[in-house]
């Protein structure tokens, strides 16, 4: 599994991107994809949605379950990847080119983890299981 | 944790995602992914492990009278070597457990059985025992693979004599040799598709799954887990113990008609169902028009008034589309009728469909290929 240098991460299995400007770019880590399996449909919200730290933001369905995705900042939604809508299996393929949203936010989220600290949790995750 | 079949360090060497399932660890799907796994045994072939499934053995001269009585299917006129698909009911016309009934001889039956409900049904048998009959509960002693697709059969002719295996859908071959072990071997399956299952003593189990692997890896046949398994027994629109059967629902309303003979004699459940007359509720299958996956559970809508819920739900890979068997109303089960799915909160509309999502003998003729066999039989909902 890999997990970029440049990224940031949150317990609950998201990656952030910061692009300057209060911009932020979130997806899913190779973990969750990984644990995931076959990802066959995902559910976005609308640009403008609001986004609170921590609550659900969007769904994302494997052959077997679905599963919630939380946002790691409170602040707005700016653009969706619409791409998702059709070709879902994106984000077992490459998870850190298949982005959900951008979002725009006045702050960083509380509680974010460098690739180091985050792989560690996976990797004690992944054990775990 | 829960029991491991002859085959779990195997499986655990390939990578698989392990869970318990009925009491097992059982493989839920290999490193592969469910979608490849499935693909497989539509286009190629797959490899199953389910020795979770449970067999009972009924032997002796009351033993087809014994099994006429507990079942509901009628296997009177059944030969040594065949296979029949029936429900097993309780008095009040509910369904215990869906079996496989082979006929060794008439006087020797095997009863194959979901893994999660053969101790219940091995008790609820000895209970209707009459006469010479003798019942064995042989599960744990046995291993079953099953080998499914379009290229089984190219592959079990690998490891064993062509006039040995069966050559008919339904029928079964005893005491024949796959790669030098002696083993049972049917032409049924779980999938939609043609395929084998092999029954063989577990301590000769592993060796059979190693060489079906090593001679037929240019066949495309790659080990599928659980995952798969239950995708492809939805496209089919085969029934699943505790979803689309329960003790609360009757074959009629499962749409198991033509495995109740109500002709054939009284059997457990008979005076039920015949009370009971035309069922108010229906399984029927959903195709989602809007986005979203219905999952087990979900309520269903006509407009505003519930009129059901969803037994089995998931992603179709070969269709492209999300499906799901529900039990609905029998006013809203004809085809073309749309219907709103409550999906964690959402309605998402869905369309009732014709049964089965998908149908291999449609698939041949669409293909522009002739088969030998009658299409009615892809729709015989046989396995676990």
């Amino acid at each position: 599994m890999t997990f970029p240098q440049h990224l940031s991460y949150t317990k609950t299995h998201e990656w952030i991107e910061s692009l300057g400007g209060g911009s932020y770019r979130i997806g899913l880590t190779d973990y969750a994809q990984s644990a995931l399996g076959d990802v066959v449909f995902v559910n976005l919200p609308e640009p403008g949605d609001t986004l609170a730290e921590g609550a659900s933001f969007c769904d994302v369905e494997s052959v077997k379950a679905v599963s919630d995705v939380y946002s790691p900042l409170s602040g707005a939604v700016s653009e969706i990847n619409e791409v998702l809508l059709d070709s879902p299996e994106r984000i077992n393929q490459d998870c850190y080119a298949a982005w959900l949203i951008v979002a725009t936010a006045d702050a960083p989220g509380s509680d974010w983890l460098d690739a180091g600290a985050y792989s560690a949790l996976a990797e004690a995750e992944a054990n775990a299981h | 944790m829960g029991h491991a079949t002859a085959l779990y360090e195997r499986h655990v060497k390939a990578g698989a995602k392990m869970a318990p399932y009925a009491g097992f660890m059982m493989p839920i799907q290999y490193p592969t992914g469910v979608i490849a796994e499935h693909t497989a045994v539509r286009t190629a072939a797959g490899l199953f492990d389910v020795s979770h499934m449970g067999v009972i053995l009924a032997e002796g001269h009351d033993a087809l009278a014994f099994l006429q009585r507990l079942i509901c299917n009628d296997i009177t006129d059944m030969a040594g070597g065949e296979v029949r698909y029936s429900p097993l009911l309780n008095e009040n016309g509910g369904i215990i457990d869906d079996t496989l009934v082979g006929c060794l001889h008439p006087g020797l039956y095997g009863v194959i059985v979901n893994a999660a409900n053969a101790e219940k049904d091995f008790a609820w048998m000895k209970r209707q025992r009459f006469g010479d009959t003798a019942l064995y509960n042989i599960s744990r002693d046995i291993s079953i693979l099953a080998v499914q697709g379009p290229r089984s059969e190219t592959i079990l002719k690998r490891l064993a004599d062509t006039e040995d295996l069966p050559a008919k859908y339904y029928t079964f071959s005893s005491w024949i040799s796959i790669a030098g072990t002696a083993a049972f071997v049917s032409r049924t399956g779980y999938t939609g598709e043609d395929g084998f299952e092999i029954y063989v003593s577990k301590h000769f189990v592993a060796g059979i799954w190693d060489a079906l692997l090593e001679s037929s890896r240019d066949c495309g046949l790659i080990p599928c887990g659980l995952g798969a398994r239950d995708t492809l027994r939805m496209e089919a629109a085969m029934p699943l113990y505790g979803h689309e059967l329960t003790e609360d629902i009757t074959p009629i309303e499962a749409g198991l008609n033509r495995f109740v003979k109500m002709g054939k004699g009284d059997f457990i459940g008979r005076a039920a169902l015949a009370a009971a007359g035309k069922p108010s509720r229906h399984r029927v299958g959903l195709k989602m028009t809007g986005r979203g996956i219905a999952r087990e559970g979900c309520a269903i809508y006509a407009g505003n008034e519930p009129i059901g819920r969803v037994t089995s739900g998931t992603y179709l890979p070969t269709m492209g589309y999300p499906g799901a068997l529900a039990l609905i109303d029998a006013t809203h089960r004809s085809a073309g009728t749309t219907v709103d799915v409550d999906i964690r909160g959402r309605r998402v509309a869905a369309e009732v469909v014709r049964l089965p999502f998908y149908n291999r003998f449609r698939e041949i003729t669409r293909a522009n290929h002739l088969s030998d066999t009658p299409g009615e039989e892809a729709y015989t909902p046989a396995g676990h």
